[in-house]
């Protein structure tokens, strides 16, 4: 009888090249059509294969499956699968105390712990002693396995992950045939029959041995919302985002980008996507990834261009063009950790204070960041719906964490999406380039081809003639205009959502902190403790109502991956004493902290006066 | 062909004051643009004239067509992205030595390789005019201007032999002030599918005043100019007293005499790269060669970029926005 917990972190992990990533996902996409609820934070280094069994070269990918909403990747494993020494020592710490540790014993001799700049083996130092070691000799035990299917030797050990996923997916009940599946599509003769022996083998012999005792875990499905779901990455559904915006909208859409982690899925997944009218642009660089971008905006495509931090600060002066000309644009932000080229594959949320004021003269944006993978599909699809109608530039301020973890989307009914109206102008009379309308204060759409509307538009201040205009009065007229224009968008900014106490302290997040604030705020509020969470989708403008919901509160605290630019904006903005609650180490916040500084902030309900 | 458009050069131009300082060689290459725009039997509406930054720059706001005056060096970029998308107009980037060589040097060359088929006008002058006189990347070498008091010790770009390396299918040059000229390259640049590349040399009257003498005054043109015309041997100067040899891989000027007559001269080949290549490498004091460079045909990008779209919709069919958004592993909870 397998025993019934309510969740599950399992921490794979092992060399760059032993596919780690590779059988984290298998793992997550069994576990998401197994019905539970998930959340994945995959955690690799930037170098491609940095040299075998070192500490530098580890890859690591951590899923956390539930019987009921979770909304991280969990603080803590119960269960690390170390290939090598090295993934041992490095995760130990990720490692919750009591917890199993599943160790690959082929890589473990004296040469194999010098890679990992150990003295001595931590199998026998004792450093192990507060968990469970289980110790298989996954590698030999691959080779036999796979041995009838003629594979060299090398080839064989490179099956080794497989076998790993084959003894976690006994351990967890999990069904194997979507992996089974998976293999003989992904390969061919005779690797497509190793792996399937090796992930057997791998079951087998986690069932077989005493090691487990026999016993095994079952985490019951979720209580999820009634609906269709699969399991989604961040990059994947801001692609999809924005191909359903095209689809809704009618038109085109064009992407042009330059590759650059962990932006290039997004480019990758549009690639494919030609039957839906979308184009992908490979620039040479950066600037001539916006800028092309720029000209298809021009010509009437629903336009985007997608990077990572330092492609932004390059990007910096076309936007300013495009906020200057007042062209609808999209910019996907997929943040790292910086500054220059920092930690590439790192997650971090350091570039909210480039994309408010990183562009020369006043240039203000809209700002609009997911806050997690699922929600990167109605992020992308919202930025084009306000982009088009306001005729402003947007930029959505992901984020590694959300670009490259996984959670089941609950997929919308895509005839009940809201539409996206586009109409470009034809109507030659009384046309003003930079005429407005008055609701919106966007200008007309006019697209070359257009007859009789031929104009001329450009970085130089225009009056609303569209004649370049050097008075005085005129420039601070558009440059408040300008500002006005994103100020507007508040219009479609609903209310503001507070989640828990209506006094105390407030924690304010945006973009992906939102699920370990939630996870800690919810536990918190379980104890009684006085404390509330608003999150903000939008950034610029920031919602109506903010002010009056921030000074409701004695305590305003901003867990933020940056050193404190949230916070430095809502005192500005509101004149509130909000605090920072900083972290930039490249990792996402744990439950674990937040929760320490909620209870430093507030006392239990049972010794509150 | 369609009907006919009866344009004029006046349906080009708009009422706009033209700011360029006055006798300079902008004002002759506008008029001249005008002028073909005219005769291209393309409806008006059509024509997009992008640009950068510099004196040059300015051109779209005299232009009566769409325009776009964007920013420094990107307007290739720019270009492309409305070319790729709406391959239907007819684009027409104008751009200066230090905006097309110097800041937008990337963007130029990767304009060229993928054949974007847009029309790119360098007005060549040698000089930074709107900053007030700064040697640029096409000053020749020794050049005294005020960020060089003691001469300018940057190499300068050969900015056609840069167009051919770049993997360029039309590479022409131009002068100012020679509008018939002119005017026949750009009825030649704008019939071509791919990018089409002509430098225009251009006065710049006030910071770089005269030089280009030696191909623009009437006495020295005579005497210097190498004008090519395919198919017809390569004559220098209008009394056809001197022409090109090929020696070696270098064309060599030689007096039409006893020793050399017309049947030694080389005859312009605009489909050989390698001619091209020699002819691009002229430098003062040898002739100065004119007219169409290089021509070639090989699938433009806007072209492709279009076809991969109707391929993938023949292949797949219109795409699905339900299927897409289930992909293949979705599942029910009831």
């Amino acid at each position: 009888m397998a025993t019934k917990v309510d969740q599950v972190v399992i921490r794979f992990a092992g060399d760059s090249g032993d596919g780690m990533q590779l059988i984290g996902t298998q793992f997550t996409n069994t576990t998401a059509l197994a019905g539970n609820d998930l959340a994945t934070f995959p955690d690799y280094p930037a170098e491609i294969r940095a040299p075998a069994g070192t500490r530098e070269g580890v890859s690591g990918f951590q899923v956390h499956f539930a019987s009921k909403s979770i909304y991280t990747p969990g603080d803590v494993a119960d269960v690390l699968i170390a290939m090598n020494p090295a993934a041992l020592v490095t995760n130990l710490t990720n490692l919750r105390p009591g917890g199993l540790i599943v160790a690959n014993t082929d890589s473990f001799d004296a040469r194999d712990l010098q890679k990992a700049r150990l003295d001595v083996d931590p199998r026998t130092d004792g450093s192990l002693d507060n968990f469970r070691l289980v110790e298989a000799p996954i590698a030999q035990l691959t080779k036999a396995a796979v041995a009838p299917h003629g594979v060299s030797a090398k080839d064989a050990e490179r099956c080794k992950n497989f076998f790993a996923l084959g003894m976690m997916y006994w351990l967890y009940t999990r069904d194997m045939s979507q992996t089974l599946d998976f293999i003989n599509k992904k390969f061919k003769s005779p690797y497509k029959e190793a792996n399937v022996a090796a992930v057997q083998a791998g079951h087998a012999f986690a069932e077989t041995i005493e090691l487990f005792a026999g016993e095994n875990v079952e985490v019951a499905p979720a209580a999820l919302q009634k609906g269709s779901y699969r399991n989604i990455m961040g990059n994947h559904a801001t692609a999809l985002g924005l191909a359903a915006a095209a689809v809704k909208a009618g038109k085109p859409l064009f992407y042009g980008s330059y590759p650059i982690t962990p932006a290039t899925d997004i480019l990758q997944h549009l690639a494919s996507l030609k039957n839906f009218g979308i184009t992908t642009y490979q620039a040479e660089d950066e600037i001539a990834a916006v800028c092309a971008t720029i000209g298809a905006s021009y010509g009437g495509s629903i336009a985007v261009t997608g990077t990572s931090g330092p492609g932004l600060a390059l990007k910096g002066e076309a936007l300013g063009l495009a906020v200057m000309t007042e062209l609808p644009l999209i910019v996907v932000n997929v943040q790292r950790g910086g500054p220059s080229t920092g930690l590439p594959t790192k997650t971090e949320q350091a570039d909210l204070n480039m994309a408010m004021f990183g562009r020369n003269g006043e240039s203000p944006m809209a700002i609009i960041a997911p806050r997690s993978p699922a929600d990167c599909f109605e992020v992308a699809f919202e930025a084009v719906r306000i982009a088009t109608k306001y005729m402003v530039p947007v930029m959505i301020l992901s984020d590694g964490y959300v670009a490259n973890g996984a959670e089941p989307w609950r997929l919308p009914d895509v005839d009940s999406l809201p539409a996206i109206n586009i109409t470009y102008r034809t109507e030659a009379e009384g046309y003003l380039p930079y005429g407005r309308n008055p609701n919106t204060l966007a200008r007309d759409w006019v697209v070359p081809g257009t007859p009789g509307l031929e104009h001329r538009i450009g970085g130089l201040e225009k009056d609303e003639a569209g004649d370049v205009c050097y008075v005085p009065e005129n420039h601070e007229k558009m440059c408040a205009l300008r500002e006005e224009k994103v100020m507007r968008v508040q219009q479609d900014i609903p209310e503001t959502v507070v989640e828990g106490a209506s006094s105390g302290l407030l924690l304010v997040t945006w973009g992906s902190t939102y699920g370990a604030v939630k996870t800690a705020v919810d536990a918190a509020t379980a104890e009684g403790r006085q404390v509330a969470h608003v999150h903000l989708r939008w950034l610029n403008p920031l919602p109506a109502d903010l002010g009056d919901v921030l000074r409701r509160y004695d305590e305003v605290v901003v867990p933020e991956m940056n050193r404190g630019q949230l916070v430095r904006m809502l005192r500005h903005e509101y004149l509130v004493d909000a605090k920072p609650l900083s972290k930039v180490q490249g990792l996402p916040f744990t439950t674990i902290e937040v929760k320490a500084a909620i209870d430093a902030r507030t006392t239990l309900a049972a010794t509150a006066k | 062909m369609s009907a006919t458009l009866n344009y004029t050069k006046k349906d080009f131009g708009n009422d706009h004051m033209v700011r360029w300082c006055p006798g300079c060689g902008d004002y002759s290459i506008l008029n001249t643009v005008q002028t073909a725009f005219a005769k291209m039997n393309i409806p008006k509406e059509n024509f997009a004239v992008i640009s950068g930054i510099g004196c040059s720059s300015r051109f779209p706001y005299y232009m009566g067509t769409y325009g776009f005056h964007t920013i420094h060096g990107r307007a290739p970029a720019i270009a492309s992205g409305l070319k790729a998308t709406r391959p239907e107009l007819s684009v027409w980037v104008i751009t200066g030595d230090g905006d097309c060589m110097s800041i937008g040097g990337n963007h130029f060359i990767h304009t060229l390789r993928r054949n974007m088929d847009i029309n790119i006008l360098l007005f060549n002058n040698r000089i930074y005019g709107l900053t007030k006189g700064q040697y640029s990347p096409t000053s020749e070498m020794g050049k005294k201007t005020k960020t060089s008091p003691m001469g300018s010790i940057d190499y300068p770009f050969n900015p056609l032999t840069l167009a051919l390396g770049a993997g360029g299918t039309f590479v022409a040059r131009s002068v100012d002030i020679m509008g018939p000229h002119l005017q026949g390259i750009l009825m030649q640049s704008e019939q071509h599918k791919g990018t089409a590349f002509v430098e225009i040399f251009q006065n710049c009257v006030i910071f770089n005043d005269g030089v280009f003498d030696p191909v623009r005054e009437k006495k020295a043109r005579d005497g210097n100019l190498l004008e090519l015309v395919a198919g017809q041997p390569m004559y220098v100067g209008s009394d056809k007293k001197r022409g090109m040899i090929m020696e070696g891989a270098r064309l060599q000027v030689v007096d039409i005499d006893d020793t050399h007559t017309e049947a030694d001269l080389c005859v312009h080949d605009p489909a050989n790269a390698n001619q091209a290549m020699a002819l691009a490498m002229l430098e003062y004091p040898e002739p100065t060669p004119i007219g169409v460079l290089y021509q070639s045909e090989k699938p433009s990008y806007d072209s492709m970029f279009t076809q991969q779209v109707d391929t993938a919709r023949e292949r797949l069919g219109w795409g699905d926005l339900k299927n897409l958004v289930h992909g293949r592993d979705s599942w029910q909870v009831k």
